[in-house]
């Protein structure tokens, strides 16, 4: 199988490799897949306060196409707040990508890491912001 | 030697720094030169028709085809009137399956084979099932090999095949022939085995062995592709197999269509070279190489499993899983080295391995296999830059993959509820 050009330099070059911390209150995690299926992808974001992602890191055990597809997506969310990263669709990856049709699941893979890093990062919050309430209510 | 790039001849490239090796054998091997230098008059000189019986070209044709039957024949031990040509051992198999079901269908309805087999007898066997035939599956040890006393419990008078390989294509296990040819014969049922990766690698005597029906190839031989034979054994006892391919009732009328001369020349000349390859040190120095390979990988790379038995497994053939890093990944890190992935990813259907699969490994082990076949013309050269390139390039995966970062961090894989596509 032949691989596009932006896939190769993705899995030669991979963009923002690396783990944070999980447990820090302002880093999501998101985790997909599984080893049966020959694929899982770690993606990481650090947020803000006012909903910025500053940091992104990933690491992926997966082909070449799932490695380039999490690498493209720790470059495009950087930057962006929460919500126009939720915006981004699998299909631009595979645009972007130039992945073929047996392909398409790792992109759909890395759209659904960075709403489960999301979502993982909002429940953060909530728990916190509910603990904050409770401070309050008892004081 | 000039800096240039050179093509060695067996095709890898040396020189400008740049190298490739072709380590997978048991996909296919190059055509020896000696091959090709038999098969040569066969197109243009001694063109004709093998069948043609009235004029010299005829004759010329035949002769060849008849000294590639004596080769083969001689090398497996076999009488040359016990061999049939075939497009290849997919076709072989063919023929042995639906051939030996059909012809002694009044001894019986049942057939015994392995799931690790080539997919050439596994799906003929499935389609033979789903025609209402009853089969036995055995469940193969840990180890690739298949349980005699399993197969023992499985013989039943109405049983008329027992179709177990000789060698694996994948993680080159040896099956026990001669003890499956016993129990065959005490209970009178075919043996047929599908020997395309044994030959010239194992001793492969159809007399010593006591096998009835063996599949070969020309192209896992070195010698060229779209050629094969099957054994049909004669004597002691006489096997039949029912026509597959009718027509001019070539072959004795086992297999119509005529005579691939120039391939069937070349796969005698293959098959004649292979065998000496048993006696003449060559099967040594792979195994040694193989051996290099193997012990080079595992003390450089840990958590890296061996699939299959080291012990009953053709001499070039080694099959690794190099766990949290993903087969296709690794392929593409190494598109200067020819190897094979067991991974789903690089095969048409999302599953990985069926025969590590059926070894009991898991999918996620499957997923991070590969497969290396040494050849005759695969030089120490060749492993020490393997060896180099596979532990650079399993290194940097995985530096990358989450599941090797957990495995440090102590955390077991297993227990983790993975939401799965
Ligand atoms: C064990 C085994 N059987 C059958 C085949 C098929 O042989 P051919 O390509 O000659 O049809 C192969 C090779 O692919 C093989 O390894």
């Amino acid at each position: 199988m032949a691989y596009s050009k932006k896939v190769i330099d993705h899995y030669e070059n991979p963009r923002n490799v690396g783990s944070l911390d999980k447990d820090a209150d302002d880093v999501g995690t998101g985790l997909v897949g599984a080893p049966e299926c020959g694929d899982v992808m770690k993606l990481q974001l650090k947020i803000s306060d006012d909903g910025m992602i500053e940091d992104a890191k990933f690491k992926t055990f997966g082909c070449g196409s799932a490695i380039a597809s999490s690498s493209l997506a720790t470059e495009w969310v950087k930057g962006k707040t929460i919500d126009e990263a939720l915006e981004i669709r699998n299909t631009e990856i595979v645009e972007e990508l130039a992945l073929p049709p047996v392909k398409i699941h790792c992109s759909v893979l890395a759209e659904d890491a960075i709403k489960q890093a999301i979502e993982d990062y909002k429940r953060k919050r909530e728990k916190k912001g509910g603990v904050q309430q409770e401070e309050t209510a008892e004081a | 030697m000039a800096t240039e790039t050179a093509t060695r001849e067996d095709g890898t490239t040396e020189g400008s720094g740049r190298r490739r090796v072709y380590l997978d054998n048991n996909a296919t091997t190059p055509c020896d030169p000696r091959v090709i230098e038999a098969m040569t008059p066969y197109f243009f000189e001694k063109f004709g028709n093998a069948a043609s019986r009235n004029h010299e070209w005829g004759w010329e044709a035949e002769e060849g085809v008849e000294e590639a039957r004596a080769q083969i024949a001689k090398a497996i031990g076999a009488d040359s009137r016990e061999i049939v040509f075939t497009s290849g051992a997919t076709e072989s198999d063919n023929l042995a399956l639906l051939g030996t079901v059909e012809m002694y269908a009044e001894k019986g309805n049942h057939i015994i084979t392995v799931p690790t087999e080539h997919k050439a007898v596994v799906d003929t066997a499935k389609y033979l099932e789903s025609k209402g035939v009853e089969v036995t599956w055995l469940t193969p040890k840990p180890d690739g090999l298949i349980d005699l006393d399993e197969l023992r419990a499985a013989v039943r008078d109405d049983t008329v095949l027992i179709s177990i390989m000789a060698a694996n294509n994948e993680i080159g296990v040896i099956q026990p022939l001669s003890e499956i040819a016993g129990i065959a014969n005490e209970k009178g049922a075919v043996f047929h085995t599908d020997a395309a990766q044994a030959i010239g690698k194992i001793p492969f005597d159809v007399n010593e062995l006591g096998v009835h029906l063996a599949s070969i190839s020309g192209h896992k031989v070195y010698g060229p592709k779209g050629i094969g034979a099957l054994y049909i054994r004669r004597r002691r006892p006489r096997v039949r197999v029912a026509i597959q391919m009718h027509g001019g009732g070539h072959e004795r009328g086992n297999r119509s269509g005529t005579l691939a001369v120039p391939l069937i020349v070349g796969f005698g000349k293959a098959v004649e070279l292979a065998v000496l390859d048993l006696t003449n040190g060559e099967i040594d120095r792979v195994r040694a190489l193989r051996d290099k390979l193997y012990r080079g990988l595992t003390s450089k790379l840990p958590e890296s499993y061996v699939n299959g038995s080291m012990e009953h497994r053709l001499p070039g053939n080694l099959n690794v899983s190099f766990a949290f890093v993903e087969g296709e990944s690794l392929l593409m890190g190494i598109s200067d080295i020819a190897v094979s992935s067991g991974s789903a990813c690089t095969s048409a259907s999302l599953e990985p391995s069926y025969v590590l699969r059926a070894l009991g490994i898991g999918d996620d082990l499957a997923h991070t296999s590969i497969r290396f076949g040494l050849g005759r013309f695969t030089t120490e050269a060749d492993i020490d830059y393997t060896i180099d390139r596979l532990v650079d390039v399993v290194t940097r995966l995985r530096d990358l993959s989450p599941l090797w970062e957990m495995h440090q961090d102590g955390i077991d894989i297993t227990k983790i509820e993975w939401q799965g596509h």
